[in-house]
């Protein structure tokens, strides 16, 4: 049965170009959005899904894949990656994460994007299938992509070319603290900590403002053409979206007191702010719920960040912040193994989050922070054809994936991993 | 607050004392040397496993942990671990460091021990970092948390060393800070250099040594014995074939080289550490009998690497080699069952042979084995409790013991999280009552 479905999709593969229809039948369909359809169908038509449900008509021509034992979940989503940007970690000349200087608005992540890097394969076969990939440098490191894990240029692969500005909020916090530029740990006194953030959130606040006035001016002309023309700022230019609070700012930000403040500097600079990692996310629940303010956390397999927080803090915060109402998704928060994904979520869910919410906190949920719920997120009609075929639940590790399909095409499963293993498993 | 919470571990790891006799009952045990037994039961004597089966009969006096639902596997044995150290793990001022130890460094109260506790890790490798071809002594313990550095080391372990190869004791990734110079050596080919200069120099140590004892026995005139020297006495241990070497190495071609050198001096090297390339010469290392303990997916954070695959711990194990799952990490350590069943979909391990990733195959690279690694009767009775079976992502260690005692016990834990949460906020109300004027009590830093 399972070969048969295997040669079917083999067939398919090498027609992908020639018929843009394909159908996956007898699958345990889990929605996410919905009920869990036993024996359903899903049609996939032009890199959309066309129909879901129990029976469903297959159009004309469509490929079938007879997935009889299997489920079909939407595609998994990380929220905070960096895959495509960086290739070798220890080989600066395939790092582009890390730009000079500390403020980069108008820097995009997807200028940047490798289609070509073996980290993307290594994800989609175990059902990633979407990904924000982020920089990290400075204070505002650039603005992040959201990217399809298959295309031949970052165009095809774009699902949004900008999905947020990436800012490592200033920590008030002194102790040890670790300097990315020389990979040493130095330690800092609260007073200094307590001066750098001062001047950071000064530094903030004031390209902040010049970002507004450069704004009103620009608004000022197009009502009165005949005020001096304004000099081309791309810095500023680059923030008008997220000064209006159209475009979401993604804040890296980890400790408690820092997590306070920067609600509170998103609070009086009007900023529509989402959470990045947020270690300490479950001791400002409530803070957060009020503020309605989202958490993409993780990753979950984590030490505390406090010597005497409870030794698995970081496994149970997704389920703290759902038992207090506080919108989150779950990110491996990697580039190489952002493959572990669902081993995030079923981690949560071993310390107290419900399997669904697990399920939900990499798919639908990130989907909805990020913006693209009506594009991403479930199995339904008129959704992008990201779909995943496993032999059981995604969030075990012994779970095989059969199938992916990107963007409604099957994508191959072969990886830099598999070619390496086939090669030396028949070395004499 | 650190002190508040050590006395609070103490107290908990004292009340575990009393029990003589302990029967886990009406679990699955994973015995791991001989298959799984449902609705089964572990008599414990004295520390030891005494009986394993069903429907044991228990003294009366025994303490009585009924284990419904619950699966046990042996305790976790990580081969590669850096925690419970003080200070640094790497004397990295010279390319061979025989002399330093770890067992001079161990720190008891590092909480990571604790943490890796609550993950069912039970016995750890701690070794010297890999900044050098010839590291420091290594030194295997038992995380029994709460005793003295000196009650943690494992009894009777064999004696091990550090070795490096590739680009870490070639200093690859690393800034040499301004003002010094880079040292030697900064290629594969120095490494080599360095090891074999090392062994040469502790294999003459060891002809000045059995000559000098030689002319003694004759009862000849007093002779002036060879100068002691530390790091050649550790080294000449390698030779005699006292102590193991436990090697970092990435790449096919240097492990190649150190088997190579092992063989001329005639000793065998224990593991290859990380071994990331292992997969690609496999056949040899199967034939030097030499074990392999490696990460399960880690890959691509250096260029050597790059040709890492989740299907090296499998395909290792296919052509003959002992193999094991390691950490490398206080964060990963806390998860290796989970590390376990990737090769299970990376390779198609059983699930045996998966589990002996963590418990049996790294005893059998730490020689070991007699004490640890299965549910036998004779072995320590080191053994985890966990709430589903540990090769699922949902498994939650709910108790850990280690000499039959109970060191880790999760609902324990919580209450004490609980008490100390409520102590915390006992203490941020009491502050708010401060008289003001008065300075808050300073904090005693860190030396």
């Amino acid at each position: 049965m399972k070969v048969a479905a295997i040669l079917i999709l083999r067939g398919m593969t090498s027609l992908a170009w020639a018929a843009d229809a394909y159908v996956i039948r007898h699958a345990r369909v889990v929605t996410v959005s919905g009920p869990v359809i036993e024996g359903g169908s899903v049609v996939i038509q032009d890199g959309r899904i066309a129909a879901v449900g129990k029976s469903v008509p297959a159009p004309r021509g469509a490929r079938i894949l007879d997935a009889r034992g299997l489920s079909v979940y939407p595609g998994f989503l990380d929220a905070d990656t960096r895959v495509g940007l960086t290739e070798i970690g220890s080989v600066s000349a395939t790092n582009d994460t890390n730009e000079l200087g500390d403020y980069n608005p108008h820097l995009l992540a997807y200028t940047a994007v490798h289609p070509a890097s073996e980290h993307i394969p290594v994800a989609r076969v175990n059902g990633i299938t979407t990904v924000l990939a982020r920089p990290l440098g400075g204070v505002m490191a650039g603005q992040a992509t959201l990217i399809n894990l298959d295309g031949w240029t970052v165009h095809e692969m774009a699902v949004r070319k900008t999905a947020g500005l990436v800012l490592n909020f200033p920590s008030i916090l002194g102790g040890r603290q670790l300097d990315p530029a020389t990979s040493t740990s130095r330690q800092i006194k609260y007073s200094e900590a307590k001066r750098n953030y001062e001047k950071g959130i000064r530094e903030l606040r004031s390209l902040l403002e010049d970002g507004r006035r450069y704004l009103h001016a620009q608004q000022a002309r197009a009502k009165d053409p005949g005020l001096p023309a304004l000099e081309a700022n791309e810095k500023l230019e680059a923030l008008i979206p997220f000064l209006r609070g159209e475009e979401p700012v993604l804040v890296s930000v980890s400790r408690k007191v820092d997590i306070q403040n920067a609600l509170e500097f998103a609070e009086t600079e009007k900023l529509k702010i989402i959470l990045l990692g947020a270690g300490e996310a479950s001791k400002v629940a409530d803070l957060l719920r009020e503020k309605n303010v989202p958490v993409i956390c993780g990753p979950v397999q984590s030490l505390p960040p406090q010597e005497d927080d409870p030794y698995d803090i970081a496994m149970a915060t997704p389920a703290l912040l759902a038992k207090a109402g506080v919108r989150f998704a779950i990110s491996s928060n990697g580039a190489a193994n952002v493959r572990n994904l669902p081993y995030e979520a079923g981690t949560a869910a071993a310390y107290g989050l419900p399997k669904e919410e697990a399920l939900k906190a990499i798919t639908l949920y990130p989907a909805q922070i990020l913006g693209v719920a009506d594009r991403l997120g479930s199995i339904e009609a008129g959704k992008i054809a990201n779909l995943v075929v496993t032999d059981g639940d995604p969030l075990e590790i012994r779970t095989n994936v059969k199938h992916v399909f990107v963007a409604g095409k099957p994508v191959s499963l072969e990886t830099k991993h598999t070619r390496l293993y086939q090669t030396y498993l028949n070395r004499p | 607050m650190l002190r508040k919470t050590w006395v609070l571990f103490s107290f908990a790891v004292a009340t575990a004392f009393g029990a003589e006799s302990v029967l886990i009952k009406n679990a699955t045990l994973l015995t791991v040397s001989q298959g799984t037994i449902p609705d089964g039961s572990i008599l414990i004597e004295n520390g030891k496993i005494a009986a394993v089966g069903k429907d044991l009969a228990a003294p009366a006096d025994a303490r009585v942990i009924d284990a419904t639902g619950q699966y046990v596997l042996p305790g976790i044995i990580d081969c590669h671990s850096h925690i419970a150290v003080e200070g640094g793990v790497n004397e990295g001022s010279l390319a061979v460091s025989a002399m330093v130890g770890i067992d001079d460094a161990l720190n008891p109260t590092d909480i990571n021990i604790y943490r890796e506790l609550a993950g069912g890790v039970t016995t750890a490798n701690i070794l010297h970092g890999s900044s050098n071809p010839i590291g420091g002594r290594n030194a295997v313990i038992k995380l029994r948390w709460g005793k003295s550095a000196r009650e943690m080391l494992f009894e009777g372990a064999r004696p091990g060393i550090k070795f490096a190869l590739g680009e870490n004791p070639k200093r690859s990734n690393f800034t040499t800070p301004p003002g010094s110079q880079r040292r030697y050596p900064a290629t594969r080919m120095g490494v080599e250099e360095v090891i074999r200069q090392a062994l040469t120099e502790a294999r003459q140590y060891l002809l000045d040594w059995e000559a000098y004892k030689a002319k003694q026995k004759t009862g000849k005139n007093p002779l002036i014995p060879p100068k002691k020297d530390l790091k050649l006495e550790t080294l000449a241990e390698i030779l005699k074939g006292e102590r193991l070497v436990h090697s970092h190495g990435y790449r096919a071609d240097e492990i190649l080289m150190l088997l190579r050198v092992a063989k001329e001096f005639g000793f065998r090297i224990a593991t290859f550490q990380h071994v990331l390339e292992g997969y690609k010469v496999a056949r040899e290392i199967a034939e030097a009998g030499t074990g392999a303990s490696t990460f399960s997916d880690w890959w691509a954070y250096k260029v050597e690497a790059y040709d890492a695959t989740p299907y090296n711990a499998a395909l290792m194990a296919r052509k003959g080699v002992v193999v094991s799952i390691n950490s490398d990490s206080a964060e990963e350590a806390r998860h290796l069952n989970q590390e376990a069943a990737k090769t299970m979909k990376y390779g198609g391990l059983s699930e045996t042979e998966a589990l002996k990733l963590v418990t049996l195959n790294p005893a059998k690279q730490l020689q070991i084995d007699h004490r640890v690694g299965s549910i036998d009767v004779g072995k320590d009775a080191d053994l985890v409790l966990y709430n589903a079976h540990p090769l699922s992502v949902y498994a939650v260690p709910q108790k850990v013991l280690i000499d039959g005692q109970v060191y880790f016990d999760r609902e324990e834990d919580r209450q004490r999280q609980r008490a100390l949460e409520a102590e915390k906020r006992k203490l941020m109300e009491a502050e708010k009552s401060r008289p003001t004027g008065l300075p808050s009590q300073e904090r005693p830093t860190k030396p």
